[in-house]
């Protein structure tokens, strides 16, 4: 198995841009809801790509049309070159973990690891053997004979996860997997999942609405919002380079500057964004270096994180920013306190020019 | 220290009724006893005490002579009971009647549960669920007289058959041995029409139940593994819904075989087991015999409800 995982992924290695899934002007409408409304895109075989938005921004429809749960009402679906319109689920090359693992109660943990080897007709023997591998790869050797009800949140997940790899699919949907496990538990699967998707080589499409899953994770990410997509790129190009004020705020903490406050520091009206960790604070205006961006503002709130602290700051000539300070140097005594005066600035080539949001009727 | 205090003190400027609350709501187990009793007592002493009476009469038996109860323990009457060959053939009578009833009652029922529990609207299920009860809210004996003007040979039932030509289909039916009859109304098919009719809401309720416990997603992951929708509903729709159809069996099946009123007025008059309790009870006095007919629908039941039991039919309750 590894042996082949390594080979599958060489070979997608090869030719990056062989492309597992494709979207060319997908709508699918519920009565006057357009869920997903003209989306196009391109997922590349072998790649970890997360699907980002808010909930009803369209993503889970966006899984759901590739699984074959759902059918377009325009446009059309390719998976691996073949057209998807009007195929069933069960004649697709994909399998799904969903967000409640729908495991069947009914049957033991192996037998629904094996569920999809049994309709397939493979025989006994066989099955009972590449389940419990499976299960010894997401680390639940010798949990075949449980129920599904036995096993803890986590552990079900990781049975969701065996039963939808054992069948080998060229591609795997993952519906907000982790959504229900605890904060530990689901940083700890984060790893988990992306070391499994590097060893098998399977190309992960992931859905979620966690950001932190989505960019730790991602080789790309598409951000949605009112079923389009607002930005497809790297988890990089989507934190650093937000295109729209949408995803520079969905995608982490922004502070979105626009009009006079724009122009008061830029010198131009042109509305940009800047993440909050890029700011620094100053008491006076020594050692602030030649063509920085600088506002003057009075400290409003502090929080205390323990790693960083977060102060929300009010502007001189109206506004707010939010900056983050890690306390790599300072500590919680050396917090600035609330209502003192503070100089922030920052280097001009984080500020990022931010376009129109999506268009809609 | 100052807090309990404070409690104290505030306890008491409380008024009376207040006081109550506190008091209950402090001693949870209280409560609990206050409100169990009188269901327990209507239980044990309503309920299960003049049930008890009735079984100990199966153990005391009628002096043929003075046609008097005789109260010493026997089991004589047991004896009669099942050295009779005319008792040993209404107890399978009312059981192979009862097995029909409820086989016939699952696979009408089933459909139109399911079709409840996956596809309607709040609007069309509420218009369902009215539907299915609706023949609960009338009256049981009109039901059923209704039934023998709708099966009788006059009946619309005969003019229907002979309406579209298949008057002989029924007359076939008809005469098949032992079920047929001279007409629909005096035979054992019209019996177990009618069984059906009024048991089936008892029998589509708990599936529908059952149904809707099961997630879309269980569907929706056996089709993603592969499993056409025929693979799906063998593999995972039916052994989910088991419960539901084990739960309603046991209404069906208990209900038809205690019944008395039925099979005397739908029928080929050959007795079941609740009309011979009836008479024995009633116009022959053979109280002893009739205790002893009522054990074994009881007898019957246990052997079912550990058969159901064995599939999950009370998880589905």
């Amino acid at each position: 198995m590894p042996d082949s995982a390594v080979h599958r992924r060489l070979a997608i290695m090869a030719d990056q841009h062989s492309v597992a899934v494709r979207f060319s002007k997908v709508s699918r409408h519920f009565g006057q809801v357009r869920a997903v409304d003209e989306v196009s895109f391109d997922i590349y075989d072998g790649e970890f790509f997360s699907m980002l938005g808010p909930s009803g921004s369209g993503k889970t429809t966006c899984l759901r049309l590739i699984a074959g749960f759902e059918q377009p009402d325009a446009g059309s679906i390719e998976i691996h070159g073949k057209p998807m319109v009007g195929v069933p689920p069960y004649q697709r090359d994909v399998n799904t973990v969903f967000q409640d693992y729908a495991l069947f109660p009914h049957m033991t943990v192996g037998e629904n690891v094996a569920y999809g080897l049994m309709i397939r007709k493979v025989p006994k023997a066989e099955r009972v053997r590449r389940a419990e591998e499976m299960l010894e790869m997401v680390a639940l050797g010798g949990f075949g004979g449980r129920r599904p009800s036995q096993l803890s949140g986590g552990q079900r997940q990781r049975v969701a996860l065996a039963r939808a790899l054992v069948n080998e699919p060229s591609v795997l949907l993952l519906d907000e997997p982790l959504g229900a496990l605890d904060l530990k538990l689901r940083e700890q699967m984060q790893v988990e999942l992306k070391d499994i998707q590097r060893r098998v080589g399977i190309t992960f499409i992931y859905v979620t609405h966690d950001q932190g899953e989505a960019l730790s994770m991602s080789d790309r990410v598409a951000v949605f919002n009112l079923g389009r997509i607002e930005q497809i790129g790297s988890p990089a190009e989507i934190y650093e380079h937000p295109r729209t004020t949408f995803v520079a705020g969905f995608v982490g903490v922004s502070n979105v500057l626009s009009g006079a406050t724009a122009a008061a520091i830029t010198g131009l009206p042109t509305a940009f964004s800047i993440r909050p960790e890029k700011i620094r604070l100053a008491n006076g205006s020594g050692g602030v270096p030649e063509g920085c961006c600088r506002v003057q503002g009075q400290i409003e709130s502090v929080l205390y994180y323990g790693s960083s602290t977060r102060y929300n700051v009010a502007l001189e000539g109206g506004g707010e920013l939010t900056v983050i300070e890690q306390n790599r140097e300072t500590r919680h005594e050396d917090a600035q306190q609330q209502g003192m005066p503070v100089l922030l600035w920052w280097e001009r080539r984080h500020n990022q020019i931010l376009g129109q949001p999506a268009e809609r009727v | 220290m100052t807090v309990a205090a404070l409690r104290v003190g505030e306890v008491g400027r409380l008024s009376p009724l207040n006081r109550l609350s506190t008091f209950l709501y402090l001693r949870p187990r209280l409560v609990l006893a206050l409100l169990l009793v009188p269901p327990l007592l209507w239980l044990g002493i309503i309920y299960l005490g003049s049930l008890l009476a009735l079984l100990a009469h199966s153990f005391f038996y009628l002096d043929d002579y003075t046609a008097q109860v005789i109260y010493e323990p026997t089991l004589s009457t047991y004896a009669e009971l099942f050295s009779s060959q005319a008792n040993l053939l209404i107890i399978l009578r009312s059981v192979l009647m009862a097995t029909t009833v409820t086989i016939i009652s699952a696979v009408i029922g089933f459909p139109l549960a399911y079709y409840m529990a996956r596809y309607t609207s709040t609007r069309t299920k509420a218009f369902f669920y009215i539907a299915v009860m609706l023949p609960l809210w009338s009256n049981y004996l009109v039901r059923v007289y209704s039934w023998k003007v709708i099966l009788a040979k006059e009946g619309v039932i005969t003019w229907l058959f002979n309406l579209v030509g298949a008057g002989p289909v029924l007359d076939g039916v008809l005469n098949l041995p032992v079920i047929g009859g001279p007409s629909l109304s005096v035979s054992y098919i019209g019996t177990c029409i009618v069984f059906i009719y009024i048991w089936l809401p008892y029998m589509i309720l708990p599936i529908e139940a059952a149904m809707e416990r099961v997630p879309r997603s269980l569907i929706e992951a056996s089709a993603d593994l592969g499993a056409k929708p025929r693979e799906t509903f063998r593999k995972v729709i039916l052994p989910l819904a088991i419960p539901g159809v084990a739960a309603g069996s046991i209404f069906t099946f208990s209900l038809t075989l205690g019944d008395f009123i039925i099979p005397g007025v739908i029928g080929s008059s050959r007795p079941f087991i609740g009309q011979v309790v009836y008479a024995q009870q009633g116009t022959a006095g053979n109280l002893p015999l009739a205790a002893a007919f009522a054990v074994v629908p009881i007898a019957v039941m246990g052997v079912y409800l550990a058969i159901a039991k064995r599939f999950g039919a009370f998880d589905a309750l």
